[in-house]
């Protein structure tokens, strides 16, 4: 996909200023889903989950390659035919080869970010191909030709009038039809394209590397016709995916769902071992397992942020986090967005593309607490921070002042000379942006004033 | 018992009252107070940025100003979080500092938490009864240090009534430079944060950064409410206290 997150700051200023009713959905949306997933937790011994994800998932990351074998083994005894891609071109190559080997006119998707990630449903339309989002949020923003703005609520952006008004003008719904008359007429539209697609696609939440069950999480049940109507199944995953046992499974699924929705589990979970067997009466002719890297083993590879590869995609740390909350996800310029987003895009696509991106948190810590496999995100952006100095990716004039201020602060005199200056400046200095870092600061907080001695002054005169 | 006093460069310029009341509530609890003149900054803002090499040089500057404090107390919870938590850090690969930079994190405390863990003393007096609070948990010291109960404990206890707050340990949006950076998200955040602040009298917290910021967007806005630092709020509290000597000495 095209990644525009160098255009943070001023995407981000322009939603505000330009679609506020983007901050006013993703706020209560986001807030909904915050205080679900904190009764879900209470429910269970959470803490201890979580730690305990946090041992499964390192230990799959540091033993990766021989459970990425024992997988291969385990699908391909299941009769699913396994592909490796190393990065998007790749893996469009391998979803292009198999759609054209099999006659594809039509695919049906289930949601997968993984698949925005690798730019699938282009390149599927470039061959001719039609394809169908299934996923209600996911066909809402494909009829407006948008990314999703939010890991597990793609379209959290929306308000329901915006719905409305979409669906008035494409299909003639009243306009002020209610939110299960909508769903209805997506259904309809979304059976139709059940029916005729010869290719499902699907992303993978789990797969586990002693069986090669491919597990789906889902409300709506569309992944589960899009996985098993079509003679075609395709799962797109993600190398950092797989779960050791089998066993594995029961704690990874609630606690995902937990965190997602506060929900015990999914309302569907699919386990799927591979195409239909002679004694079955539906399912797929052929699964493919395609296994993406796309810059994961780099990232693995990273002591400093090989961490982020934990991520169960719940979207939790988009839910707690006060920034993503003010513009939802368009604004980071990039598939994955929030927290999750801002340590993740600079492993996958690099620091300079993405350099605004770690700093668009103000390191409130929110993300760490709600993270279901303890990622430590404030950490990783700071990570990302030094990188992007070493690098010299931040701004000349910033490096100086930073610079020049820690000179001023190891000398104390400095110090005092300093803050005598800033005792001389004219009454409205402050408001008139002597310092033109400061002027959008001051602009928006009115009565920035140094108190009239400084403590260090009335403790030299006596206290 | 002596403590030594880390007013930190934005309460020493922009709220020096913090620092007055710090001083004289400390003295009242019977602390002896220094304020070592060689202290500047603690470097967090470099830090966050990412010049760790920068930040390296403030604390290194500052670990030499605390060597041989007793006590470091600070009127700021992120200023203690930076010196306690990130100090370390800092270090993590020179094992001379890092030991340095531990035993400093261990002698250094925010001071609603000094007050309560290390002098023991959970009532200052009398001095807020009637007074509607709300209180602004700094991030730093919510999630970093865990400093949770003490600052409400105090409050409480002195007669405060603690209006709850739906967004009280939400970010205020101030995040050092992220503010300068990012300064429509910050303001946004101050907005939401706000928007849901009930009817009260005071709006405090222990962090000096938050206060100015949320005090320039209040009255930027032209709300009703007055801020005023931690420090300063208890140093009220003690005021009407006619059993509070018994703590003295
Ligand atoms: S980083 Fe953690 S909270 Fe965020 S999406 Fe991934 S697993 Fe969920």
């Amino acid at each position: 996909m095209q990644v525009k997150a160098n255009d943070y700051p001023k995407e981000s200023a322009r939603l505000l200023r330009e679609e506020p009713q983007v901050r006013e959905s993703v706020t209560g949306a986001t807030l909904n889903f915050d205080r679900n997933r904190r009764a879900a937790y209470a429910e269970v011994g959470a803490e201890a989950w979580r730690d305990w994800a946090e041992r499964v998932k390192n230990h799959v990351l540091t033993h990766l390659d021989s459970y990425l074998e024992q997988a291969e083994r385990a699908l391909i005894a299941n009769g699913v035919q396994v592909h490796w891609a190393e990065d998007a071109e790749q893996a469009q190559r391998i979803v292009a080869e198999v759609a054209r080997a099999a006659g594809v006119k039509k695919v049906v998707k289930a949601k997968s970010m993984l698949s925005e990630e690798l730019g699938i449903n282009p390149m599927l339309s470039s061959m001719g191909i039609e394809t169908l989002e299934t996923d209600l949020g996911e066909y809402i923003i494909q009829l407006l030709d948008q990314p999703p703005s939010h890991i597990v609520g793609p379209a959290i952006h929306l308000g329901l009038e915006q719905i409305r008004a979409l669906f008035h003008q494409r299909f003639g719904t009243p306009p002020d039809a209610t939110p299960d008359a909508l769903a209805g007429v997506a259904r309809k539209l979304l059976r139709e394209g059940f029916l005729q697609a010869d290719m499902g696609i699907s992303g993978g939440n789990f797969l586990v590397a002693e069986t090669g069950t491919l597990a789906l999480i889902e409300n709506e049940g569309n992944i589960r016709l899009s996985t098993s109507v079509p003679r075609i199944h395709l799962a797109l995953v993600g190398i950092e995916k797989l779960l050791p046992r089998f066993s594995d499974l029961a704690v990874f699924l609630s606690l995902t769902a937990r965190a997602a929705t506060g929900q015990r589990l999914g309302t569907f979970v699919s386990l799927l071992h591979g195409p239909r067997q002679a004694s079955e009466p539906d399912g797929p002719e052929a699964v493919h397992v395609v296994f993406v890297d796309n810059g994961r083993s780099a990232v693995l590879a990273d002591p400093e942020a090989w961490e982020t590869l934990r991520c169960v995609r719940c979207g939790a740390c988009l839910n707690a986090c006060p920034v993503y909350r003010q513009t939802g996800g368009h604004a980071y310029g990039y598939v994955y967005s929030g927290p999750i987003g801002a340590v993740l895009a600079p492993g996958l696509v690099g620091l300079e593309e993405t350099q605004p991106l770690p700093y668009a948190s103000s390191l409130c810590g929110a993300c760490y607490e709600v993270c279901p496999v303890k990622i430590p995100i404030p950490k990783l952006l700071l990570a990302w921070r030094q990188r992007a100095v070493e690098e010299n990716l931040t701004p000349r004039l910033e490096k100086a002042a930073i610079q020049g201020y820690a000179w001023a602060m190891t000398q104390p005199w400095a110090y005092r000379l300093a803050a005598k200056a800033l005792r001389l400046l004219p009454e409205k200095a402050l408001d008139n942006t002597v310092v033109p870092v400061l002027k959008a600061w001051v602009e928006g907080r009115a009565g920035l004033k140094p108190s009239p001695k400084s403590f260090r002054e009335l403790w030299e005169e006596g206290l | 018992m002596r403590v030594a006093l880390f007013v930190t460069c934005l309460a020493d310029q922009f709220l020096a009252e913090a620092g007055v009341a710090a001083v004289k509530l400390l003295r009242h609890l019977g602390v002896e107070v220094e304020f070592p003149p060689a202290q500047t900054c603690c470097g967090q803002p470099a830090y966050n940025a990412g010049y760790w090499n920068e930040a390296r040089q403030m604390a290194a500057h500052t670990l030499g100003v605390f060597e041989d404090a007793e006590y470091v107390v600070l009127p700021s919870g992120s200023c203690t979080a930076m010196v306690r938590s990130f100090y370390p850090e800092l270090y993590r690969d020179m094992p001379r500092k890092f030991s340095k930079a531990e035993a400093l994190s261990r002698k250094t405390y925010e001071l609603a938490e000094f007050i309560v863990k290390v002098l023991g003393v959970s009532t200052l007096g009398l001095g807020l009864e009637g007074q509607r609070i709300a209180y602004h948990h700094g991030c730093h010291a919510l999630r970093e240090l865990g400093i949770k109960d003490e600052p409400l404990t105090l409050l409480a206890n002195a007669g405060a009534s603690l209006v709850p707050w739906e967004a009280a340990i939400e970010c205020c949006g101030f995040g050092g430079l992220f503010s300068v950076k990012l300064p429509e998200v910050s303001l946004s955040m101050a907005d939401r944060k706000l928007s849901t602040l009930p009817e009260v009298d005071v709006l405090t917290s222990a962090d000096g950064g938050c206060l100015l910021h949320l005090s320039g967007r209040i009255a930027h806005r032209r709300l009703n409410v007055a801020v005023k630092p931690l420090a300063s709020v208890l140093w009220e509290a003690a005021q009407k206290t006619p059993e509070v000597d018994a703590h003295a000495g």
